[in-house]
């Protein structure tokens, strides 16, 4: 049988969690990117779970900070942030809207498939700027772990794209 | 006060993870050096990122190493001595010109692309955890190093007499990736971690394929260079080591 007391204060903590953005993409919270994976009440306390992007994901205790200071701010005090690796984060979690908001942002969205694994041949993306697709790839590593770097030949300008991973 | 110094009882399982880790967080370092130092803007984003990938798989393995131990994961990367470290010789050497510095970022990512990969049916659910992520981002760090090398080998002659000799020096220190010993033997016959040996003949034919669209000639074997995973290292690590350790040991339990 579900405790509804804790019932209510998991919807709460889960509600104030899925509000935190993710610092380096702040168009998109931390839901939307897949990186919350879930939100549980143990004797009262509240334990959120999330998991890194990339294994060095600089962002990750920031993350963590923010979500502890968005549970503090809903009156959340006993909660704390475990950090799982498995099942491992892939490109596949971001939702469609999330999709839609990165090329709203300038980023274009990965393309849906699991993490690429031939040595060349890069996919090509459409430039989120002008909508053509004739771009090419600068760098397979751009501003952050998640991101690659890329340019439009037909508008010249320079984009980030979300990584395939 | 925190201590000085960390003593670890080494298990097998301890042994052979300290060996992954010390692996990553020696090559991330190194990479790290190459922060504001690249030859393009791109490339220096490039290395900062692989090194932070390294940096964070060391961490997860140190980590899991620390639940084992009662130890966190700065004792282990800041109060262990050169000889308490277990990684291959071949991370350790230094940058050298960009051909060094991509040339053992090949030969390590060709080697450890395969091993995660193997590594994610680990029956040790941890093992398959960690596997399952450095295996995605081992893909990206391969595709990068071989693409530099194909460009570096067909580039200019004197980038390719650079890759030649990039080759040359660090070929001795390839075959460690695939040494083994009774600790070793006894995780793989156990379903923990796979098979060193049985990963070469896909590392040979990734430096094969490599090297051939990259106009360069595959070293010829010679006399190699061992005795990292028994902490028997090469000088270049203890100053690596005593960059890395030195604020650490000077006001033990820092923290930012």
């Amino acid at each position: 049988m579900v405790n509804t007391v804790d019932e209510s204060l998991r919807q709460r903590a889960l509600a104030a969690a899925s509000g935190v953005v993710d610092p380096e993409i702040p168009t998109l919270s931390i839901a939307e990117l897949g990186i919350l994976r879930g939100v549980a009440v143990h004797d009262g306390a509240v334990e959120v779970t999330i998991t890194p992007t990339y294994s060095g994901c600089p962002a990750m205790n920031m993350i963590a900070l923010d979500i502890e200071l968005a549970l503090a701010r809903s009156g959340i005090d006993q909660a704390r942030v475990r950090t799982v690796l498995s099942p491992a984060w892939t490109t596949d979690w971001l939702t469609d809207g999330a999709r839609a908001k990165l090329a709203a942002s300038g980023i274009a969205p990965p393309p849906h498939a699991t993490s690429r694994r031939a040595l060349f041949n890069a996919p090509t993306l459409v430039c989120p700027l002008c909508g053509s697709a004739d771009t090419e790839q600068i760098s397979e590593f751009g501003s952050t772990a998640c991101k690659s770097l890329h340019r439009c030949r037909a508008c010249r300008e320079p984009f980030d794209a979300f990584k395939c991973l | 006060m925190p201590g000085t110094s960390t003593a670890l009882d080494e298990t097998p399982l301890i042994l052979v993870l300290l060996r992954r880790a010390d692996d990553a967080l020696v090559l991330g370092h190194r990479l790290s050096e190459w922060c504001g130092h690249a030859p393009t803007l791109e490339e220096d984003l490039a290395l900062a990122n692989i090194a932070l990938d390294q940096i964070g798989l060391a961490r997860a393995l140190y980590t899991e190493v620390g639940t084992l131990t009662d130890h966190d994961e700065d004792q282990l990367a800041y109060l262990r001595t050169d000889r308490q470290y277990r990684n291959c010789l071949l991370v350790e050497q230094p940058n050298g010109d960009f051909a060094h510095t991509m040339v053992r970022q090949f030969f390590y990512s060709a080697f450890v692309d395969p091993f995660w990969r193997a590594s994610c049916t680990s029956c040790n659910p941890a093992v398959a955890a960690i596997a399952a992520k450095a295996e995605k981002e081992s893909a990206y760090h391969l595709r990068h190093a071989a693409e530099w090398l194909i460009r570096l080998g067909g580039g200019t002659p004197e980038s390719h007499r650079r890759a030649a000799a990039a080759l040359d020096a660090l070929w001795p220190f390839t075959n460690e990736l695939f040494e083994i010993d009774s600790a070793e033997t006894a995780l793989i016959a156990d379903g923990i971690i796979p098979d060193p040996p049985a990963i070469r003949p896909t590392w040979d034919s990734g430096i094969d394929r490599v090297l051939a669209r990259a106009t360069l000639a595959r070293p010829t074997d010679c006399w190699m260079h061992s005795g990292g995973r028994r902490g028997l290292h090469s000088e270049h690590l203890g100053y690596l080591l005593a960059e890395m350790q030195s604020l650490h040991r000077t006001y033990p339990g820092a923290k930012w």
